[in-house]
């Protein structure tokens, strides 16, 4: 089973990678986007997975599920969807005003 | 008392809440403000004299012991760090009234720059790595806010690539932090330290420890990772910049420093090479960005560079004179980078430009503002008595020690190399033919104070150096025994 997550979060990896390096900037942020889930995956996974127990309710418990994982990925996902949602507002600011959406465009030149 | 850990997160942020309410009322704000860093600076004083005096301070929220829950340690490093912070803060809700219009100060201005240093401030008291990344988030979302604020057309091109880089290199610290949980188990800064020196798989945490390392180097503008520094932080208003630059980069040195010397130095034979090679890139390249601009602001961002190359190369060289150069580093450039990037800015508005070539003859209507900012480039270069220097001479000697040779001749080049891009750029703009800014004569005055004010603690860092010292050369030890800071925070269940 972690394998195929591990396997999964390295396909959401490479796909985010792929698509940040676009020159389209939803195409970018959709990459980013991507690339958060690919991380959350991967604390899941790192975190071991195992089914059928419950988090630790009673003292002297054996067989657990481990929170912190869960805990972890809950605040990286609140973040996360945060910067998405600001990113998405900037990018459309952006291209409002400087009139494209081409990463290849929205180069400076030295005077300004 | 324990509960003291927590007032440099609970200021600014209450700070910034209030101030959202009153963001109509400009006056009332900026008093409000301006008071409110006072406070936050006096009680960052008390705690600093506490930390000396009673020893750090350690405090496990919600009363979940040591390794469980989220500890915030303030020892003498955070403590010292903070009070810098405090006292920048200070300078850039002084400054901010004559340069940012009203209009983007009732826009939540304020809210924002304490919000800043809300995310700041925790990061350096944190004792755990995740929520180390949550203070990054705080402060860069806030940062966010900040590069964008006013929306120009140029500030909105750069800030979405900055916004951009920042995201990525969080999303690999998280992935960092999941593999450090994989293989130690663990989140808490102490707990980590505890099992990294007691592991067997050397290879499999270096290796983490250099993805972390890349996530810190990005933050912090490192070699070959700073190309997308310069231009994002010459964008907003000089308010804006002179925070950024003095305190955004150093977050990621602190964490470095933080980090590498507690958990991840079971292999220094890689780690400080890797450190003293990037450090010395670090400084080569910043510097030469900086001698290729023309452009004033621009000079002033391209500096920041080679002085994490500094700060690197002192964590490389590990040993107490090595470390206590960085952090007297680090302190004294806060401060003057923070000066530099008020002073940079107050030249390019009497300008009405900033490119440097179009300038000339300033000395005569603002000699103030000249021999100030010549004053800052002679800290910035290390000429002594100034506060640069005493940084430099400790990492000199600690690379001597080291055998480091090489090192050295890179840091006293790079020395002269940014003494003579500031040099340059101070004849171009105040000498010569020209008369820059004269119809503005008077108006300058109260721009100058809070970078004055800030010129005095660079100044008293270098002449006063034998007050601070000792506390800076045991921190250093303090950081050389990790031991120490292990016992702080997991005494009880031992």
């Amino acid at each position: 089973m972690e394998i195929i997550m591990i396997v999964l979060a390295g396909i959401l990896f490479g796909f985010a990678v792929y698509n940040i390096l676009q020159k389209r900037l939803l195409r970018i942020i959709i990459g980013t986007a991507l690339l958060s889930h690919a991380a959350h995956l991967f604390i899941l996974t790192m975190g071991k997975l195992k089914r059928g127990a419950s988090p630790v309710l009673t003292e002297g418990t054996e067989n657990y599920t481990d929170p912190l994982p869960q805990a972890l990925i809950l605040t990286s996902i609140v973040i996360s969807f945060g910067v998405t949602s600001l990113l998405l507002v900037l990018a459309y600011r952006t291209v409002k005003t400087n009139g494209t959406d081409n990463m290849e465009e929205l180069r400076g030149n030295n005077h300004d | 008392m324990t509960n003291f850990a927590i007032l440099p997160i609970l200021i600014p942020f209450l700070a910034g809440i209030l101030l959202a309410f009153t963001h109509k009322r400009i006056l009332l704000t900026r008093r409000l403000a301006m008071m409110f860093a006072l406070i936050n600076v006096a009680a960052m004083t008390f705690l600093l004299i506490l930390v000396l005096t009673e020893g750090s301070i350690v405090l496990e929220t919600g009363n979940w012991m040591a390794p469980y829950g989220i500890i915030l340690v303030l020892d003498p490093l955070s403590a010292l760090l903070i009070l810098t912070t405090s006292i920048i803060l200070l300078a850039a809700v002084w400054y901010a009234p004559s340069s940012v219009s009203e209009e983007q100060e009732s826009f939540y201005f304020y809210t924002f720059i304490f919000l800043l240093v809300t995310g700041v401030s925790g990061a350096f008291v944190t004792g755990d790595l995740f929520n180390l990344f949550v203070f990054f988030e705080v402060l860069l979302m806030a940062s966010y806010a900040l590069i964008t604020h006013g929306g120009k057309k140029v500030q909105l091109r750069e800030s979405i690539k900055y916004v951009l880089i920042n995201l990525f290199s969080s999303m690999l610290f998280v992935t960092a932090i999941s593999y450090i949980y994989a293989v130690l188990g663990t989140v808490n800064m102490a707990q980590l330290a505890e099992r990294a020196a007691a592991a067997d798989q050397l290879g499999i945490i270096t290796t983490v420890a250099i993805l972390l390392f890349f996530v810190f180097a990005t933050k912090g503008a490192a070699f070959p990772l700073y190309y997308w520094l310069p231009r994002s932080y010459i964008v907003p208003n000089p308010v804006v910049s002179a925070l950024f630059g003095a305190l955004l980069t150093k977050v990621g040195v602190y964490s470095l420093i933080r980090t590498f010397t507690l958990i991840f130095h079971q292999q220094p034979e890689i780690m400080d090479q890797l450190f003293i090679w990037i450090g010395n890139l670090t400084m080569l390249f910043g510097v030469i960005g900086a001698l290729a601009s023309r452009n004033i602001k621009l000079i002033v961002a391209y500096n920041i560079i080679p002085a994490i190359g500094f700060m690197l190369v002192g964590i490389g060289i590990f040993n107490n004179d090595g470390l206590s150069g960085s952090i007297y580093y680090l302190l004294q450039d806060m401060i003057v980078k923070a000066a530099l990037f008020l002073l940079a800015g107050t030249i390019a508005t009497l300008a009405g430009t900033s490119d440097i070539s179009k300038m000339g003859g300033m000395i005569r209507s603002h000699p103030a503002l000249g021999w100030m900012f010549f004053l800052a480039g002679l800290v910035l270069a290390g000429v002594p008595p100034f506060s640069g220097f005493i940084g430099k001479l400790l990492l000199v000697r600690g690379a001597f020690e080291k055998g480091e040779t090489a090192t050295v001749i890179i840091m006293l080049l790079t020395s002269l190399l940014i003494l003579l891009s500031i040099v340059r750029a101070f004849i171009q703009v105040f000498w010569g033919e020209g008369e820059t800014g004269s119809e503005q004569k008077r108006k300058h005055l109260r721009h100058l104070i809070p970078a004055g004010f800030l010129m005095l603690f660079t100044v008293f860092l270098g002449i006063g150096a034998e007050a601070i010292l000792p506390t800076v050369q045991h921190i250093a030890d303090y950081l050389l025994n990790p031991q120490a800071y292990m016992e702080l925070v997991l005494k009880e269940g031992r």
